[in-house]
């Protein structure tokens, strides 16, 4: 367990340096969501309601994963790393761990900047808010990274993962507005952790049948 | 044989629905419907399961048949999904007057489910045949009877609530003869879907041994 754990902190500690170097992502990611809620200040037009800026947050929330997932598996396919990864003396499920812990560092690094902003343009984000943002997160990068291993398999990668991710993403869209938007969230933010344990579960079981024949 | 019992089942089921089974005292005569919209639901369910189970066994056993099984499974489903899309507008029209209701939640989720299985047409034909292809279609079809239970409970928890609500927890909300006719309609429905998987599995396979015999020959 230790060991399975400390492959899986390796291969994400390999991403982020990566990504400290090569700085490709992460910068991409926060412009895309702050550039999204300015183009959302001009979709809403006239008296701006609380509720449809609050739903415009989650589809910022959710592309910018979506950036982020596009290019999660850009380096693997580029050097051809990912059979090399798949060779190494490790769980090939601890790969899959190591790329969602990463993916997440980022998502949540893009979040520190997408939320205050939303609050500025905006207005106020409630804790509910955040936790579900939290929660999303979660279930968004273990399906995500999952999908976007799938979609670098293809032939059209950069069409396919949206396609694929997005049927699947409803249910959090639906968790994280209703928890942002109703009294009483505790019932959202529940279902937001079910889908978590349960995606992340099946995703972590089938990474392996994904990366090998 | 399959065919035949489809026939059987659906003309005799239509039927009673029709001439034996009483209308109902709200709908009137566009609740017969329901002995259409229902199975056909029932049905691709019962097809996206049946598609979940093959992939299981796919991974499983390794076995490459079950990749044209599951497939043929879910293209079935996706097909009476379609069905269920167009017969469930129909009946919204008939009963409400609008042919697409947000807060009919079996409408909302069969539109997920069908924008879910059509990615999955996408993701099986941007990578070339082999195991590889197997494996994913498979992993990705047991996503899609993991997302059925997540997203009906997604939807019934934030949607509002005007859909009749036919099975209940105490048992189906009609009468006995309904219940009859709508028993032989979802046994015919499901024989149907059963001939169309078994005759499509069929030509696949052949044409699957026929591209077999061309290299073999070239």
């Amino acid at each position: 367990m230790r060991r399975y754990l400390a492959d899986a902190a390796v291969l994400a500690r390999k991403d982020v340096l990566l990504e400290l170097r090569g700085r490709e992502t992460l910068p991409a990611m926060v412009l895309f969501v702050v550039s999204a809620l300015v183009v959302f200040h001009f979709a809403l037009p006239g008296e701006q309601s609380r509720l449809a800026a609050l739903g415009l947050l989650w589809v910022a929330i959710l592309f910018t994963a979506l950036l982020g997932l596009g290019r999660a598996f850009v380096a693997e396919r580029e050097h051809r790393l990912l059979d090399g990864l798949v060779l190494a003396p490790c769980d090939r499920s601890a790969i899959w761990l190591g790329k969602v812990a990463a993916t997440f560092v980022f998502l949540l690094l893009a979040e520190a900047v997408a939320l205050p902003a939303f609050q500025l343009f905006f207005s106020g984000i409630d804790g509910p808010t955040v936790a579900a943002v939290l929660l999303a997160d979660v279930g968004i990068c273990a399906v995500g990274t999952l999908l976007a291993a799938m979609a670098s398999a293809g032939r059209a990668r950069e069409l396919l993962l949206p396609l694929l991710f997005l049927p699947l993403a409803i249910p959090i869209m639906i968790g994280g507005v209703g928890a942002a938007t109703v009294e009483h969230p505790a019932r959202y933010l529940g279902f937001l952790g079910l889908y978590d344990v349960l995606f992340a579960i099946l995703a972590w079981a089938s990474f392996e049948y994904v990366v090998t024949e | 044989m399959f065919a035949a019992a489809a026939l059987l089942l659906l003309v005799s089921g239509m039927t009673l629905a029709l001439y034996w089974a009483p209308e109902d005292v709200d709908q009137g005569f566009s609740q017969k419907i329901f002995y259409i919209h229902v199975p056909v639901a029932l049905t691709a369910y019962a097809c996206f399961g049946w598609g979940a189970w093959k992939a299981l066994r796919l991974l499983w056993k390794r076995e490459q048949r079950y990749d044209l099984e599951s497939y043929t499974a879910i293209h079935m489903g996706t097909i009476f999904g379609l069905l269920t899309l167009v017969t469930g507008s129909i009946w919204a029209k008939i009963s409400w007057n609008i042919w697409w209701s947000w807060g009919e939640r079996q409408l909302v989720l069969f539109l997920i489910l069908f924008l879910f299985y059509s990615a999955y047409f996408m993701l099986r034909y941007s990578i070339d045949p082999g195991p590889q292809r197997a494996n994913l279609s498979a992993v990705y079809a047991l996503f899609g009877v993991a997302l059925i239970p997540v997203s009906f409970l997604a939807i019934r928890i934030a949607g509002t609530l005007y859909h009749p609500a036919v099975f209940k927890r105490d048992g189906p909300d009609m009468t006995g003869e309904m219940f009859a006719a709508f028993c032989v309609c979802f046994g015919g429905m499901l024989a149907l879907a059963a001939a169309l998987y078994a005759n499509e599995l069929t030509g696949k396979r052949l044409d699957e041994r026929l591209r077999d015999l061309r290299e073999a020959l070239a």
